[in-house]
Protein backbone atom coordinates (compact mmCIF):
# COMPACT_ATOMS: atom_id res chain seq x y z
CA UNK A 1 0.00 0.00 0.00
CA UNK A 2 1.04 3.36 -0.92
CA UNK A 3 0.27 7.02 0.39
CA UNK A 4 -2.12 9.10 -1.26
CA UNK A 5 -2.90 11.51 1.05
CA UNK A 6 -0.19 12.84 2.94
CA UNK A 7 -0.39 15.96 5.40
CA UNK A 8 2.33 17.46 7.16
CA UNK A 9 2.35 19.85 10.16
CA UNK A 10 -0.23 21.78 8.87
CA UNK A 11 -1.62 24.56 10.81
CA UNK A 12 -3.88 27.86 10.05
CA UNK A 13 -5.42 30.45 12.64
CA UNK A 14 -8.32 32.85 11.96
CA UNK A 15 -8.20 36.08 13.64
CA UNK A 16 -5.59 34.64 16.05
CA UNK A 17 -7.22 31.81 17.12
CA UNK A 18 -5.84 28.46 15.65
CA UNK A 19 -8.36 26.54 14.21
CA UNK A 20 -5.78 23.32 12.58
CA UNK A 21 -2.55 22.84 14.93
CA UNK A 22 0.34 21.34 13.60
CA UNK A 23 -1.41 18.29 12.29
CA UNK A 24 -0.10 15.30 10.22
CA UNK A 25 -1.40 12.05 8.74
CA UNK A 26 -1.19 10.00 5.98
CA UNK A 27 -4.21 8.30 3.83
CA UNK A 28 -3.15 4.88 2.02
CA UNK A 29 -4.74 4.30 -1.51
CA UNK A 30 -7.67 1.86 -0.72
CA UNK A 31 -8.41 2.75 2.79
CA UNK A 32 -11.47 4.32 4.55
CA UNK A 33 -9.92 7.05 6.15
CA UNK A 34 -12.39 9.13 9.29
CA UNK A 35 -11.48 12.24 10.46
CA UNK A 36 -13.22 12.60 14.15
CA UNK A 37 -14.18 15.28 15.97
CA UNK A 38 -16.32 17.92 17.81
CA UNK A 39 -18.27 20.40 16.43
CA UNK A 40 -15.46 22.88 15.57
CA UNK A 41 -12.69 21.13 15.84
CA UNK A 42 -11.44 21.94 12.60
CA UNK A 43 -12.64 18.95 10.81
CA UNK A 44 -13.23 21.00 7.90
CA UNK A 45 -10.97 23.61 7.77
CA UNK A 46 -8.60 20.31 7.25
CA UNK A 47 -10.27 19.12 4.36
CA UNK A 48 -10.00 22.97 3.22
CA UNK A 49 -6.37 23.33 3.74
CA UNK A 50 -5.84 19.82 2.26
CA UNK A 51 -8.10 20.47 -1.19
CA UNK A 52 -6.07 23.95 -1.31
CA UNK A 53 -9.44 26.06 -0.81
CA UNK A 54 -7.63 27.69 2.11
CA UNK A 55 -3.96 28.60 2.45
CA UNK A 56 -2.38 26.65 4.92
CA UNK A 57 -0.39 29.39 7.26
CA UNK A 58 2.63 26.55 7.58
CA UNK A 59 2.73 22.75 6.52
CA UNK A 60 1.23 21.23 3.95
CA UNK A 61 -1.24 18.79 2.56
CA UNK A 62 -0.38 16.96 -1.02
CA UNK A 63 -2.72 14.22 -2.74
CA UNK A 64 -1.25 12.23 -4.88
CA UNK A 65 2.20 13.92 -4.51
CA UNK A 66 0.70 17.28 -5.49
CA UNK A 67 -0.81 20.51 -3.68
CA UNK A 68 -4.33 20.51 -5.05
CA UNK A 69 -3.92 24.32 -4.85
CA UNK A 70 -1.04 24.58 -7.62
CA UNK A 71 -1.84 21.59 -9.32
CA UNK A 72 -5.95 21.77 -9.52
CA UNK A 73 -6.93 20.69 -12.80
CA UNK A 74 -4.58 17.39 -12.87
CA UNK A 75 -5.46 16.33 -8.77
CA UNK A 76 -9.28 17.05 -9.23
CA UNK A 77 -10.09 15.56 -12.87
CA UNK A 78 -9.14 12.10 -10.00
CA UNK A 79 -10.84 13.26 -6.82
CA UNK A 80 -14.84 13.75 -5.96
CA UNK A 81 -15.51 15.65 -3.59
CA UNK A 82 -18.45 16.75 -1.67
CA UNK A 83 -18.40 19.61 1.20
CA UNK A 84 -20.58 19.95 4.64
CA UNK A 85 -24.01 21.33 4.14
CA UNK A 86 -23.59 22.23 0.11
CA UNK A 87 -27.09 22.88 -1.87
CA UNK A 88 -28.15 23.44 -5.55
CA UNK A 89 -29.35 25.96 -7.76
CA UNK A 90 -33.22 26.37 -7.13
CA UNK A 91 -35.27 24.69 -9.61
CA UNK A 92 -32.72 22.31 -10.55
CA UNK A 93 -33.75 18.32 -11.41
CA UNK A 94 -31.36 15.47 -11.00
CA UNK A 95 -30.21 14.80 -14.57
CA UNK A 96 -29.45 18.65 -15.08
CA UNK A 97 -27.25 18.84 -11.99
CA UNK A 98 -25.50 15.40 -13.30
CA UNK A 99 -24.87 16.74 -16.93
CA UNK A 100 -23.87 20.21 -15.36
CA UNK A 101 -21.13 18.09 -12.82
CA UNK A 102 -20.43 15.64 -16.14
CA UNK A 103 -19.38 18.90 -18.29
CA UNK A 104 -16.72 19.62 -15.92
CA UNK A 105 -14.69 16.72 -16.79
CA UNK A 106 -12.40 14.92 -19.36
CA UNK A 107 -13.85 11.43 -19.24
CA UNK A 108 -17.27 11.77 -16.86
CA UNK A 109 -18.88 8.19 -15.67
CA UNK A 110 -22.75 7.82 -17.61
CA UNK A 111 -24.68 9.46 -14.76
CA UNK A 112 -27.79 7.03 -15.23
CA UNK A 113 -25.51 4.15 -14.11
CA UNK A 114 -24.45 6.12 -11.31
CA UNK A 115 -28.45 6.85 -10.35
CA UNK A 116 -28.95 3.54 -10.31
CA UNK A 117 -25.91 2.75 -8.21
CA UNK A 118 -27.68 4.38 -5.74
CA UNK A 119 -31.79 3.72 -6.55
CA UNK A 120 -31.96 7.22 -7.99
CA UNK A 121 -33.07 6.07 -10.89
CA UNK A 122 -36.78 7.29 -10.59
CA UNK A 123 -35.88 10.30 -9.61
CA UNK A 124 -34.28 11.35 -12.86
CA UNK A 125 -36.68 14.11 -13.43
CA UNK A 126 -37.55 15.26 -10.57
CA UNK A 127 -36.13 18.64 -9.35
CA UNK A 128 -33.50 18.23 -6.47
CA UNK A 129 -35.22 20.44 -3.90
CA UNK A 130 -37.79 17.87 -3.69
CA UNK A 131 -36.26 14.77 -2.79
CA UNK A 132 -35.67 13.53 1.29
CA UNK A 133 -32.59 14.23 2.78
CA UNK A 134 -31.21 10.59 2.74
CA UNK A 135 -32.04 10.95 -1.19
CA UNK A 136 -30.28 13.81 -1.56
CA UNK A 137 -27.42 13.11 0.47
CA UNK A 138 -27.02 9.90 -1.98
CA UNK A 139 -27.34 12.34 -4.77
CA UNK A 140 -24.52 14.29 -3.53
CA UNK A 141 -21.95 11.49 -3.30
CA UNK A 142 -23.41 9.91 -6.61
CA UNK A 143 -22.75 13.90 -7.95
CA UNK A 144 -18.59 13.18 -6.33
CA UNK A 145 -18.42 9.85 -8.35
CA UNK A 146 -19.14 11.42 -11.89
CA UNK A 147 -15.61 11.68 -12.79
CA UNK A 148 -14.59 8.30 -11.75
CA UNK A 149 -12.01 9.48 -8.55
CA UNK A 150 -9.42 7.53 -6.85
CA UNK A 151 -10.17 9.64 -3.86
CA UNK A 152 -13.11 11.19 -2.41
CA UNK A 153 -13.68 13.23 0.16
CA UNK A 154 -16.88 13.19 2.14
CA UNK A 155 -17.80 16.15 4.86
CA UNK A 156 -20.31 15.28 7.70
CA UNK A 157 -22.47 13.39 4.86
CA UNK A 158 -25.01 12.01 7.12
CA UNK A 159 -25.44 14.47 9.61
CA UNK A 160 -28.78 15.21 9.82
CA UNK A 161 -30.43 11.88 8.17
CA UNK A 162 -32.31 9.63 10.13
CA UNK A 163 -31.01 6.18 11.15
CA UNK A 164 -32.24 4.06 7.94
CA UNK A 165 -30.94 6.58 5.68
CA UNK A 166 -27.71 6.90 7.39
CA UNK A 167 -27.00 3.02 7.10
CA UNK A 168 -28.43 3.05 3.60
CA UNK A 169 -25.53 5.79 2.55
CA UNK A 170 -23.23 2.80 4.49
CA UNK A 171 -23.94 0.73 2.53
CA UNK A 172 -23.15 2.26 -0.60
CA UNK A 173 -20.34 3.25 0.52
CA UNK A 174 -18.73 -0.13 1.65
CA UNK A 175 -19.66 -0.89 -1.65
CA UNK A 176 -17.70 2.12 -3.22
CA UNK A 177 -14.50 0.73 -1.12
CA UNK A 178 -15.01 -2.75 -2.10
CA UNK A 179 -14.10 -1.56 -6.02
CA UNK A 180 -11.12 -0.14 -4.43
CA UNK A 181 -12.44 3.90 -4.17
CA UNK A 182 -10.02 5.58 -1.28
CA UNK A 183 -12.85 7.20 1.13
CA UNK A 184 -11.82 10.33 3.03
CA UNK A 185 -14.63 11.34 5.46
CA UNK A 186 -15.53 13.38 8.44
CA UNK A 187 -17.98 12.84 10.98
CA UNK A 188 -19.02 12.66 14.01
CA UNK A 189 -20.87 10.20 14.78
CA UNK A 190 -18.77 6.76 16.37
CA UNK A 191 -20.75 4.10 14.98
CA UNK A 192 -20.71 5.30 11.54
CA UNK A 193 -16.62 5.46 12.21
CA UNK A 194 -16.85 1.99 13.44
CA UNK A 195 -18.86 0.60 10.62
CA UNK A 196 -17.05 2.17 7.84
CA UNK A 197 -13.35 3.38 8.56
CA UNK A 198 -10.05 1.41 8.54
CA UNK A 199 -8.71 3.72 9.90
CA UNK A 200 -9.81 6.92 11.87
CA UNK A 201 -7.75 10.10 13.09
CA UNK A 202 -9.24 11.57 16.04
CA UNK A 203 -8.48 16.01 17.04
CA UNK A 204 -9.40 18.21 19.64
CA UNK A 205 -8.91 21.67 18.84
CA UNK A 206 -7.07 20.94 15.84
CA UNK A 207 -4.74 19.13 17.38
CA UNK A 208 -4.02 15.27 16.56
CA UNK A 209 -5.11 13.18 19.57
CA UNK A 210 -4.67 9.42 18.33
CA UNK A 211 -4.50 8.04 14.99
CA UNK A 212 -5.22 3.74 14.31
CA UNK A 213 -7.12 1.41 13.56
CA UNK A 214 -10.99 1.66 15.73
CA UNK A 215 -9.60 -1.25 17.61
CA UNK A 216 -6.13 0.40 18.24
CA UNK A 217 -8.03 3.24 19.56
CA UNK A 218 -9.75 1.64 21.38
CA UNK A 219 -7.59 -0.82 23.08
CA UNK A 220 -5.50 2.21 23.31
CA UNK A 221 -8.23 3.88 26.03
CA UNK A 222 -9.88 2.18 29.61
CA UNK A 223 -12.95 1.54 27.56
CA UNK A 224 -14.57 -1.07 25.49
CA UNK A 225 -16.48 0.69 22.53
CA UNK A 226 -15.69 3.52 20.52
CA UNK A 227 -17.95 6.23 21.74
CA UNK A 228 -16.91 5.70 25.39
CA UNK A 229 -13.20 5.97 24.60
CA UNK A 230 -13.96 8.65 21.61
CA UNK A 231 -15.01 10.56 25.10
CA UNK A 232 -12.50 9.52 27.48
CA UNK A 233 -9.64 10.80 24.28
CA UNK A 234 -11.74 13.96 24.19
CA UNK A 235 -10.92 14.73 28.13
CA UNK A 236 -14.84 14.33 28.84
CA UNK A 237 -16.64 12.36 31.38
CA UNK A 238 -17.91 8.88 30.52
CA UNK A 239 -21.96 8.58 31.77
CA UNK A 240 -21.79 4.57 33.58
CA UNK B 1 -16.09 25.55 -25.63
CA UNK B 2 -18.40 22.66 -25.76
CA UNK B 3 -18.47 22.24 -22.48
CA UNK B 4 -18.71 25.56 -21.22
CA UNK B 5 -22.10 25.70 -23.87
CA UNK B 6 -23.07 22.77 -21.85
CA UNK B 7 -22.73 24.59 -18.29
CA UNK B 8 -24.32 27.71 -20.13
CA UNK B 9 -27.56 25.83 -21.34
CA UNK B 10 -28.34 24.46 -18.05
CA UNK B 11 -28.47 27.84 -16.40
CA UNK B 12 -30.13 29.33 -18.91
CA UNK B 13 -32.70 26.83 -18.29
CA UNK B 14 -33.05 27.64 -14.84
CA UNK B 15 -33.01 31.76 -15.52
CA UNK B 16 -36.08 30.66 -18.10
CA UNK B 17 -37.74 28.56 -15.82
CA UNK B 18 -37.93 30.95 -12.86
CA UNK B 19 -39.97 33.25 -14.68
CA UNK B 20 -39.19 36.19 -12.50
CA UNK B 21 -36.42 37.68 -14.64
CA UNK B 22 -39.28 37.53 -18.14
CA UNK B 23 -41.55 38.57 -16.16
CA UNK B 24 -39.36 42.12 -14.25
CA UNK B 25 -37.22 42.40 -17.11
CA UNK B 26 -39.73 41.53 -20.50
CA UNK B 27 -42.94 42.04 -19.65
CA UNK B 28 -43.09 44.57 -17.38
CA UNK B 29 -41.27 47.31 -20.17
CA UNK B 30 -43.43 45.94 -22.98
CA UNK B 31 -46.48 46.34 -20.90
CA UNK B 32 -45.24 49.87 -20.32
CA UNK B 33 -44.81 50.79 -23.60
CA UNK B 34 -47.86 49.98 -24.57
CA UNK B 35 -49.62 51.93 -22.10
CA UNK B 36 -47.53 54.87 -22.52
CA UNK B 37 -47.91 54.96 -26.38
CA UNK B 38 -51.43 54.31 -26.12
CA UNK B 39 -52.39 57.02 -23.17
CA UNK B 40 -50.08 59.75 -25.14
CA UNK B 41 -47.76 58.16 -27.83
CA UNK B 42 -48.09 60.93 -30.23
CA UNK B 43 -47.77 63.92 -28.18
CA UNK B 44 -44.90 65.86 -27.64
CA UNK B 45 -43.21 65.34 -24.27
CA UNK B 46 -40.71 68.22 -25.21
CA UNK B 47 -38.97 70.07 -27.91
CA UNK B 48 -39.03 68.11 -31.35
CA UNK B 49 -40.22 64.77 -29.91
CA UNK B 50 -43.11 62.52 -28.62
CA UNK B 51 -43.58 60.66 -25.69
CA UNK B 52 -43.43 57.45 -27.77
CA UNK B 53 -39.71 58.65 -28.77
CA UNK B 54 -38.70 59.60 -25.18
CA UNK B 55 -39.94 56.25 -23.71
CA UNK B 56 -38.52 54.55 -25.98
CA UNK B 57 -34.84 54.76 -24.76
CA UNK B 58 -35.79 54.28 -20.94
CA UNK B 59 -38.10 50.91 -21.91
CA UNK B 60 -35.22 49.40 -23.93
CA UNK B 61 -33.47 49.74 -20.43
CA UNK B 62 -35.63 48.16 -18.13
CA UNK B 63 -34.22 44.73 -19.00
CA UNK B 64 -30.66 46.12 -18.48
CA UNK B 65 -32.32 47.65 -14.70
CA UNK B 66 -33.52 43.88 -13.87
CA UNK B 67 -30.63 42.06 -15.01
CA UNK B 68 -27.83 43.93 -13.72
CA UNK B 69 -29.62 45.19 -10.38
CA UNK B 70 -31.67 41.99 -9.66
CA UNK B 71 -30.16 39.16 -11.93
CA UNK B 72 -26.55 39.39 -10.87
CA UNK B 73 -26.09 39.93 -7.50
CA UNK B 74 -29.17 37.86 -6.39
CA UNK B 75 -27.80 34.89 -8.28
CA UNK B 76 -23.86 35.27 -7.51
CA UNK B 77 -25.12 35.69 -3.83
CA UNK B 78 -26.83 32.54 -3.32
CA UNK B 79 -25.16 30.51 -5.73
CA UNK B 80 -22.18 31.94 -3.01
CA UNK B 81 -23.79 31.01 -0.04
CA UNK B 82 -25.33 27.36 -1.00
CA UNK B 83 -21.37 26.72 -1.76
CA UNK B 84 -22.05 26.10 -5.53
CA UNK B 85 -18.87 28.29 -6.39
CA UNK B 86 -16.65 27.11 -3.37
CA UNK B 87 -17.63 23.84 -5.23
CA UNK B 88 -16.12 24.67 -7.93
CA UNK B 89 -13.01 25.01 -7.04
CA UNK B 90 -12.88 20.67 -6.40
CA UNK B 91 -12.86 20.39 -9.89
CA UNK B 92 -10.52 20.71 -12.82
CA UNK B 93 -12.57 23.67 -13.83
CA UNK B 94 -12.86 27.48 -12.74
CA UNK B 95 -15.19 28.94 -10.88
CA UNK B 96 -15.34 32.09 -13.76
CA UNK B 97 -17.40 29.44 -15.89
CA UNK B 98 -20.49 29.20 -13.67
CA UNK B 99 -19.79 33.16 -13.08
CA UNK B 100 -19.42 33.72 -16.56
CA UNK B 101 -22.42 31.41 -17.61
CA UNK B 102 -24.57 34.10 -15.30
CA UNK B 103 -23.73 37.10 -16.62
CA UNK B 104 -24.36 35.75 -19.90
CA UNK B 105 -27.39 34.82 -18.94
CA UNK B 106 -28.49 38.17 -17.41
CA UNK B 107 -27.38 39.26 -20.82
CA UNK B 108 -29.16 37.41 -22.82
CA UNK B 109 -32.30 38.42 -21.17
CA UNK B 110 -31.50 41.85 -21.46
CA UNK B 111 -30.76 41.57 -25.57
CA UNK B 112 -34.18 39.65 -25.34
CA UNK B 113 -35.73 42.70 -23.52
CA UNK B 114 -34.61 44.77 -26.35
CA UNK B 115 -35.53 42.91 -29.07
CA UNK B 116 -39.36 43.05 -27.69
CA UNK B 117 -39.78 46.62 -26.80
CA UNK B 118 -37.94 47.61 -30.27
CA UNK B 119 -40.53 44.93 -32.13
CA UNK B 120 -43.75 46.17 -30.18
CA UNK B 121 -42.91 49.95 -30.83
CA UNK B 122 -41.86 49.43 -34.40
CA UNK B 123 -44.59 46.92 -35.49
CA UNK B 124 -47.60 48.32 -33.33
CA UNK B 125 -47.01 51.76 -32.91
CA UNK B 126 -44.96 53.13 -36.41
CA UNK B 127 -41.72 54.21 -33.80
CA UNK B 128 -38.92 55.30 -36.29
CA UNK B 129 -35.06 55.91 -34.74
CA UNK B 130 -33.88 58.92 -36.12
CA UNK B 131 -30.49 58.49 -35.09
CA UNK B 132 -27.96 56.05 -36.16
CA UNK B 133 -29.11 52.09 -35.37
CA UNK B 134 -26.30 50.58 -34.79
CA UNK B 135 -24.71 53.94 -32.60
CA UNK B 136 -27.97 52.96 -30.60
CA UNK B 137 -26.61 49.80 -30.10
CA UNK B 138 -23.46 50.65 -29.20
CA UNK B 139 -24.73 53.08 -26.24
CA UNK B 140 -27.04 50.29 -25.22
CA UNK B 141 -24.44 47.42 -24.93
CA UNK B 142 -22.05 50.42 -23.29
CA UNK B 143 -24.94 51.21 -20.74
CA UNK B 144 -25.65 47.37 -20.70
CA UNK B 145 -21.92 46.84 -19.73
CA UNK B 146 -21.58 49.40 -17.19
CA UNK B 147 -24.51 48.85 -15.16
CA UNK B 148 -23.51 44.81 -15.00
CA UNK B 149 -20.08 46.07 -13.46
CA UNK B 150 -22.77 48.09 -10.85
CA UNK B 151 -24.26 44.68 -10.50
CA UNK B 152 -21.36 42.49 -9.74
CA UNK B 153 -19.90 45.29 -7.53
CA UNK B 154 -23.03 44.68 -5.10
CA UNK B 155 -22.63 41.07 -5.30
CA UNK B 156 -18.77 41.45 -4.09
CA UNK B 157 -19.86 43.74 -0.93
CA UNK B 158 -22.80 41.80 -0.01
CA UNK B 159 -21.68 39.22 2.06
CA UNK B 160 -25.65 37.17 2.99
CA UNK B 161 -28.62 37.01 0.56
CA UNK B 162 -30.19 38.91 3.20
CA UNK B 163 -28.36 42.02 2.83
CA UNK B 164 -28.26 41.07 -1.07
CA UNK B 165 -32.12 41.30 -1.07
CA UNK B 166 -32.11 44.29 0.93
CA UNK B 167 -29.70 46.11 -1.54
CA UNK B 168 -31.16 45.34 -4.96
CA UNK B 169 -34.32 46.60 -3.40
CA UNK B 170 -32.48 49.77 -2.68
CA UNK B 171 -30.96 50.07 -5.97
CA UNK B 172 -33.36 48.52 -8.18
CA UNK B 173 -36.64 50.43 -7.64
CA UNK B 174 -35.46 54.38 -7.21
CA UNK B 175 -33.27 53.74 -10.95
CA UNK B 176 -36.14 51.65 -12.00
CA UNK B 177 -38.84 54.45 -10.76
CA UNK B 178 -36.33 57.53 -11.39
CA UNK B 179 -34.77 56.74 -14.87
CA UNK B 180 -38.41 57.62 -16.71
CA UNK B 181 -38.72 53.40 -17.29
CA UNK B 182 -42.29 53.80 -15.85
CA UNK B 183 -43.00 57.63 -15.27
CA UNK B 184 -41.93 59.95 -18.41
CA UNK B 185 -38.47 61.77 -17.32
CA UNK B 186 -40.48 64.96 -18.95
CA UNK B 187 -42.95 64.85 -16.32
CA UNK B 188 -40.92 65.12 -13.46
CA UNK B 189 -40.48 68.01 -11.47
CA UNK B 190 -37.25 70.03 -11.90
CA UNK B 191 -35.96 69.27 -8.32
CA UNK B 192 -36.46 65.16 -8.71
CA UNK B 193 -34.85 65.57 -12.51
CA UNK B 194 -31.43 67.19 -10.66
CA UNK B 195 -31.95 63.76 -8.26
CA UNK B 196 -32.79 61.34 -11.31
CA UNK B 197 -29.76 62.75 -13.22
CA UNK B 198 -27.49 61.60 -10.30
CA UNK B 199 -28.41 58.05 -11.02
CA UNK B 200 -26.15 55.95 -13.80
CA UNK B 201 -28.62 54.28 -15.32
CA UNK B 202 -30.05 57.99 -16.24
CA UNK B 203 -27.03 58.78 -17.86
CA UNK B 204 -27.19 55.51 -19.64
CA UNK B 205 -30.81 56.41 -20.74
CA UNK B 206 -29.89 60.43 -21.85
CA UNK B 207 -27.08 58.59 -24.03
CA UNK B 208 -29.59 56.41 -25.76
CA UNK B 209 -32.13 58.96 -26.33
CA UNK B 210 -29.12 61.83 -27.77
CA UNK B 211 -28.34 58.54 -30.07
CA UNK B 212 -31.92 57.45 -31.11
CA UNK B 213 -32.58 61.35 -31.68
CA UNK B 214 -30.01 61.73 -33.61
CA UNK B 215 -28.83 64.58 -31.07
CA UNK B 216 -24.91 65.30 -31.71
CA UNK B 217 -23.50 67.52 -28.67
CA UNK B 218 -20.83 67.62 -26.64
CA UNK B 219 -22.72 65.63 -23.39
CA UNK B 220 -22.90 62.68 -25.12
CA UNK B 221 -19.15 62.22 -25.14
CA UNK B 222 -19.30 63.25 -21.49
CA UNK B 223 -21.68 60.11 -20.66
CA UNK B 224 -19.63 57.80 -22.21
CA UNK B 225 -16.64 58.90 -20.81
CA UNK B 226 -18.50 59.16 -17.46
CA UNK B 227 -19.87 55.29 -18.35
CA UNK B 228 -16.76 53.70 -19.37
CA UNK B 229 -14.90 55.20 -16.04
CA UNK B 230 -17.94 53.58 -13.40
CA UNK B 231 -16.64 50.39 -15.63
CA UNK B 232 -13.57 50.72 -14.84
CA UNK B 233 -13.94 51.17 -11.60
CA UNK B 234 -16.46 49.55 -10.68
CA UNK B 235 -15.11 46.28 -12.26
CA UNK B 236 -11.63 46.73 -10.43
CA UNK B 237 -13.48 47.33 -7.25
CA UNK B 238 -15.60 44.26 -7.16
CA UNK B 239 -12.75 41.60 -8.45
CA UNK B 240 -10.27 42.95 -5.57
CA UNK B 241 -13.07 42.29 -3.27
CA UNK B 242 -14.97 39.25 -4.29
CA UNK B 243 -15.28 36.58 -2.26
CA UNK B 244 -15.71 32.83 -3.47
CA UNK B 245 -17.48 32.07 0.08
Amino acid sequence: MSACIEVNGLTKAFHGRTVVDGLSFQVQTGEVFGLLGHNGAGKSTTIDLLLGLKKADRGCGTIFGMEPGKNRKRVFERVGVQLQSSNYQNNIRVDEICEQKAALYENPADYHELLKFFSLEQFEKSQVNKLSGGERQRLSVALALINHPEIVFLDELTTGLDTAARRDVWKRLKELKEKGTTIFLTTHYMEEAESLCDRICLIKDGKKVIEGTVKEVIENSPYENLEEAYLWYMGEEVAQ
Amino acid sequence: MKRFLKLYSIEQKLAFRSCDMLIFGVAMPVGVLILISMIAGNKMAGEGYTYLESSFASLIAVGICAAAFMGIPLIIVDYRDKKILKHFFTTPCSPMWILGSDVLCCAVNAILSAVAVSLVSVVFFGYQMRGSIPGFIGAWFLTMIAMFSIGLLMASLCKTVKAANAVTSLVYFPMLFLSGATIPYELFPEGLQKVASVLPLTQGIKLMKAVSMGIQTDSVWKIVVLLVSITVICSAISIKTFRWE
